[in-house]
């Protein structure tokens, strides 16, 4: 039993990805022993309508998989009555996530925009995704070069937003050791495995952050997804620690939601 | 984290969902029935004090990963431009680790393209009288430069491997950073002598391109993100047998660069060369000559 809390669907906008047809992206996370997956849409990144999005990844979500998909609303706060995106996500769509592209969308964590969603969350009781980037910098298409968020604002936000469950996705090397240590002891802060690197990179991982902050993440299907489920032979982590990271946090934070 | 935490938790376990977790990963994981070489390892992202120390903690993951041969290059700490001294130091930090760890790790030399005489030297003293089976050229100076020729030819006729890092950055390679374009030139005076563009140029999908009209040149597919689709596209561009399974470890992990391939829709027999068929064929000369049976 595995809840991946990184996947999206639709298109990634620059290539065509082996399992971007939502069937097959199904069919792979269930081989894959996947039993929910957290589906975010690529579309969400560029967007603007991004209300048709969050509806047809509704409705994707609930056509494929038996249930197997949790869809996951893109929220831009630099659009026009994004709020009602928000409304939306949570009344509508009966969405328990939202995910935010900061560097995608022109603002950081330390502007008053970030401020406002996460008290919207927090109105709605939603948990609240930050990818920090989608891809290597360095590959970027050069006519669309985004920089990865800098989260140093980061541990200031979370703090005066302790209520808020936000996970941090898609973190290589943005957030370290330490600070991801302070991070998860300054707010309700989680970390997902999609881009831990380093050998035995999961070790690693639970000795920076608290176990019951650490949740399974692939970034699939633009990421291989063997490559998180790998990570769990590579490192000896144990039967507990292995289920906390797999399923057991993941469900505990969704809870009553 | 408490380690007592740890295993209080892993005691209370609960007995059936421990067991399906496991079989799940046993059917994903490498099978033993791969032989699987790594292209591509480095005295990175662990700690010990001597080189021996550092592939031993190195080796306690590739074996859970059942990797069977590993390649090391550079010593540390990195030196992206280094004096003949100082290549020399490192490489004798690789020979120091190959005189304890038998045939389970191979290793090249570390070079420099501004000092080819004594680059050439330093090929003589590991390869051709030493225990290495290639060499290693990193970011000092591109490798379509002319200057590089004697040192392309040298372990031609040793039949020694030949790694050349190469990115392709956005933002811009470093001044001595090699393309695998560049590279393309190189191959193209060397025709008959195996290059190995390393990282593919990061980005894969021109990095692929750049190389395939040199059929002297395979592909590295070790450091980068573990991007789908990489694996498949090189299969279908430049066929299974100039693709080149590595990892960039202990700065990446297993994990991330073998779910390249094992998550790749290719053939079985293209997954086993990938994994290591095509490494072994490209160093059994060098090896036999050596004594190494493999
Ligand atoms: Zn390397």
């Amino acid at each position: 039993m595995i809840v991946d809390v990184n996947v999206n669907l639709s298109r990634w906008p620059f290539r065509r990805l082996p399992h971007d047809e939502t069937s097959r992206l199904v069919k792979k996370l269930q081989q894959c022993g996947v039993s929910q997956a957290w589906a975010g849409s690529f579309d969400g990144v560029l967007h603007r309508d991004i209300a048709d999005v969050n509806r047809r990844l509704s409705e994707d979500c609930r056509r494929h998989g038996d249930g197997l998909l949790l869809p996951v609303g893109s929220v831009n706060p630099s659009l026009p009555d994004w709020e009602e995106d928000v409304r939306r996500c949570a009344e509508d769509h009966r969405m328990k996530v939202i995910r935010l592209h900061p560097n995608y969308h022109g603002y950081g964590f330390d502007s008053d925009l970030c401020d406002q969603l996460l008290a919207e969350a927090q109105r709605f009781r939603l948990i609240v995704q930050v990818a920090l980037k989608m891809e290597d910098v360095r590959t970027n298409h050069p006519l669309m070069v985004v920089p990865t968020v800098d989260a140093t604002p980061l541990a200031a936000l979370v703090k005066r937003h302790p209520n808020v469950p936000l996970i941090v996705m898609n973190n290589y090397g943005s957030v370290r050791g330490d600070a991801a240590a302070q991070l998860a002891e300054a707010g309700n802060v989680y970390f997902e495995n999609s881009h831990a690197e380093q050998v035995g990179a999961l070790e690693k991982l639970t000795k920076d952050v608290p176990l019951e902050r650490l949740l399974f993440g692939s970034h699939f299907p633009f990421f291989n997804l063997e490559a998180s489920l790998f990570k769990f032979r590579e490192s000896a982590l144990g039967g507990a620690i292995t289920e906390a990271i797999q399923h057991k946090n993941a469900e505990e934070l969704l809870g009553d939601r | 984290m408490d380690r007592r935490f740890f295993l209080e938790a892993a005691t209370v376990a609960s007995a059936s969902s421990l067991l399906t977790s496991r079989q799940l990963l046993a059917e994903l994981a490498p099978t033993n029935g791969d032989d699987i070489w790594d292209l591509h390892c480095h005295f990175s992202g662990v700690v010990g004090e001597t080189p021996a120390d550092r592939v031993e903690k190195i080796v306690e993951y590739a074996d859970r990963m059942a990797i069977h041969r590993l390649i090391f290059f550079m010593g540390w700490p990195w030196s992206t431009a280094p004096k003949p001294d100082e290549f020399r130091r490192q490489n004798d930090q690789v020979l120091d680790a190959l005189s304890k760890w038998g045939h389970r790790i191979f290793g090249f030399a570390y070079l420099n393209g501004h000092h080819p005489e004594e680059s050439l030297a330093e090929i003589e003293r590991c390869v051709a009288e030493g225990p290495m089976i290639g060499v290693k050229l990193w970011v000092a100076r591109k490798c379509s430069e002319e200057a590089l020729d004697p040192i392309i030819k040298r372990c031609g006729e040793l039949q020694a491997a030949i790694y050349q890092h190469t990115w392709l950055k956005t933002q811009g390679n470093g001044p001595g950073e090699s393309t695998p374009m560049d590279l393309a030139i190189l191959a193209a005076r060397h025709p008959n002598v195996p290059i190995i563009c390393g990282h593919t140029g990061g980005d894969w999908t021109r990095g692929i391109r750049a190389v395939r009209a040199a059929k002297n040149v395979s592909i590295g597919i070790g450091g980068s993100e573990p991007t789908a689709g990489f694996v498949e596209m090189a299969v279908r561009e430049l066929g299974a047998e100039r693709v080149i399974y590595g990892s960039d470890a202990g700065g990446r992990s297993f994990s991330s660069q073998l779910a390249k391939v094992y998550g790749a829709e290719i053939s079985e027999a293209g997954r086993r060369q990938i994994l290591g068929g095509n490494l072994r064929r490209m160093l059994t000369p060098i090896l036999r000559s050596k004594g190494v049976n493999v």
